[in-house]
């Protein structure tokens, strides 16, 4: 068994309406490794994420995770460990109430009813969203409803968390208290985001993609410092490290 | 324009219904399945030319709206939807069979028109009787008893995505209507030459939507069965439920009741 938690070799993903969204991808992550994934819109992380969990499969080259090839007889085991985010939290809410939903996953796992209702219990609150679980998903804000998707994987206990732009659409408030809580959250990750200050704060590695090529794959703070690359990439390096004529004044003084 | 949060919220007054408390909804879904089929089937039974002997059978869906606190006028406009297919069906029965069954007075009434009648009457008895079951059960619990009582699970599974891509279809609708008023300057309406390209994207992000909502559900380990927690065994309270309608059901089918009623109290034997 390999000691990577997820592998890509080479993959490419060509949708079937011939747009090429990826080529040849390459990158591994290990145990206790977070990555963020960036890009302009359109470079193609959500299809990325997509084929980890075998919900597209590539055209080319080959993925596995936790060691198993990501083929349809081995999906039940991979969704098993890996817990996805999508980007738009409609997909992921489809029950009649917040409680069903979030109890979506763990029923499915057969867990007694105790169980499922600590964890429903524990991934609602830690998403700041509890008072919420009687209510109808159609019927939260959209910062709502991205608490409750994210809270409908939390309560499966992945083994790897794969988010999709996490923090769009979050007040202030929630934004930090869940990029708190993902940095306790001591399993892999992988998170797509436009989000570069939380990339700071959660992810040393950062891979950048630009058309579906990985441009850069590097530790964060180097990677987001470069502004020829990042703009290059159609990005701009962040406020938080910019050298900005303001704040150096402010040095001097 | 239309009002998107009404609209939403009417598509899904059904699910919002089935989560309610009441006397009715704490009742095990089996039980009320089960009385439900026992009605259809006893209302399908009735021969066509019958209408008095029916009327009885209308206690059921009048008892349970009251017992459950049903909003009467909502439910009436989902059972109007069906209304036009009813009338359909049944609207040549009067124009083909023009021999006279009764007379009250001047008018003569002729077995097409009460078989007309007693169609309509089965049809929206049906229909009400099967939107109070959702609207006291919920699709997900019906699934569940379905499931209970060994229907196959792709049919269950049918049953449920069809009644959930229902929901996004219509939403989808709505969205798109919206998106479309927005930008059509005080039209009323959609022009006739954007009715093709409308249709075709509705469709499109529907089953695109419906699609990425399915694989949402096998990445959360969906394998066909819905769960929705612990079923609740069949307590006293359900055998007498089912009991006491299906009954009262038999009785209804086997004496004409209203007719019986009447010689009781007027004492005039046929
Ligand atoms: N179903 C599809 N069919 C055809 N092409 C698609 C499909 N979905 C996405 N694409 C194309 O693939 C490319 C990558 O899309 P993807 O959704 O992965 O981008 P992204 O990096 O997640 O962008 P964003 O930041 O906007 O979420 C885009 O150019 C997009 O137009
Ligand atoms: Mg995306």
């Amino acid at each position: 068994m390999s000691h990577y938690q997820i592998e890509a070799n080479n993959i490419t993903f060509i949708y079937p309406d011939g747009h090429q969204a990826l080529k040849d991808i390459s990158f591994t992550l290990s145990q206790r490794e977070s990555i963020g994934i960036i890009g302009a819109n359109g470079a193609g992380k959500s299809t990325l994420l997509l084929l980890l969990l075998g919900i597209l499969f590539p055209n080319e080259g080959t993925i596995s995770v936790g060691g198993l090839p990501v083929t349809k007889k081995t999906l039940p085991h991979i969704r098993e460990k890996i817990g996805l985010a999508f980007q738009n939290p409609d997909d992921q809410l489809f029950m009649t109430t917040v409680y069903d939903d979030v109890a979506f996953g763990p029923r499915n796992y057969k867990l007694n009813e105790d169980e499922v209702e600590k964890r429903v219990v524990q991934a609602l609150e830690i998403v700041g969203i509890l008072h919420l679980k009687t209510r109808a998903p159609y019927k939260l804000s959209g910062g709502e409803k991205r608490a409750a998707a994210i809270a409908s994987v939390l309560s499966m206990h992945p083994d790897i968390l794969i988010l999709d732009e996490p923090t769009n659409a979050l007040d202030p408030k929630s934004r930090r208290r869940l990029i708190n809580l993902l940095s306790t959250f001591n399993h892999p990750k992988i998170i797509a985001t436009h989000d570069l200050d939380m990339l700071f704060n959660l992810c040393e590695r950062t891979i950048i993609l630009k058309d579906g090529q990985i441009m850069a794959d590097g530790l964060t703070t180097d990677l987001l410092a470069d502004e020829t690359l990042m703009t290059l990439c159609n990005l701009e390096v962040p406020l938080s490290i910019q050298n900005c004529s303001t704040c150096t004044y402010k040095h001097m003084l | 324009m239309v009002n998107i949060a009404e609209a939403l919220d009417n598509i899904r007054l059904l699910d919002a219904l089935g989560e309610e408390k009441s006397t009715v909804h704490a009742l095990h879904p089996l039980a009320k399945l089960f009385v439900t089929l026992v009605f259809l089937i006893i209302v399908i039974s009735f021969s066509k030319h019958e209408i008095s002997a029916l009327l009885p059978m209308v206690l059921f869906p009048t008892i349970i709206i009251t017992l459950a606190d049903l909003p009467v006028l909502p439910l009436m406009k989902r059972v109007l939807i069906v209304l036009p297919l009813v009338i359909g069906i049944g609207i040549f029965n009067p124009l083909l069979d023009h021999r006279p069954m009764v007379s009250l007075g001047a008018i003569t009434l002729s077995y097409g028109w009460i078989s007309f009648i007693s169609i309509m009457i089965k049809c929206l008895l049906t229909v009400i009787t099967s939107l109070i079951l959702i609207a006291t059960t919920g699709m997900t619990n019906i699934a569940l008893a379905l499931r209970k009582l060994k229907v196959p699970k792709i049919f269950v599974l049918q049953l449920l995505l069809t009644y959930r891509y229902i929901t996004v279809l219509m939403e989808e609708v709505i969205l798109t209507t919206t998106a479309y008023a927005l930008r059509s300057s005080g039209i009323k309406g959609i022009h006739f030459k954007h009715w093709g390209s409308l249709l075709g994207q509705l469709l499109i992000r529907t089953i695109d939507r419906a699609q990425r909502v399915y694989t949402s559900m096998c990445c959360r380990g969906f394998d066909g069965n819905y769960n929705t927690g612990t079923m609740p065994t069949l307590v006293a309270k359900d055998y007498i439920f089912m009991l006491f309608w299906t009954l009262f059901f038999i009785i209804t089918r086997s004496f004409n009741l209203p007719m019986l009623l009447g010689t009781i109290l007027t004492g005039v034997y046929p």
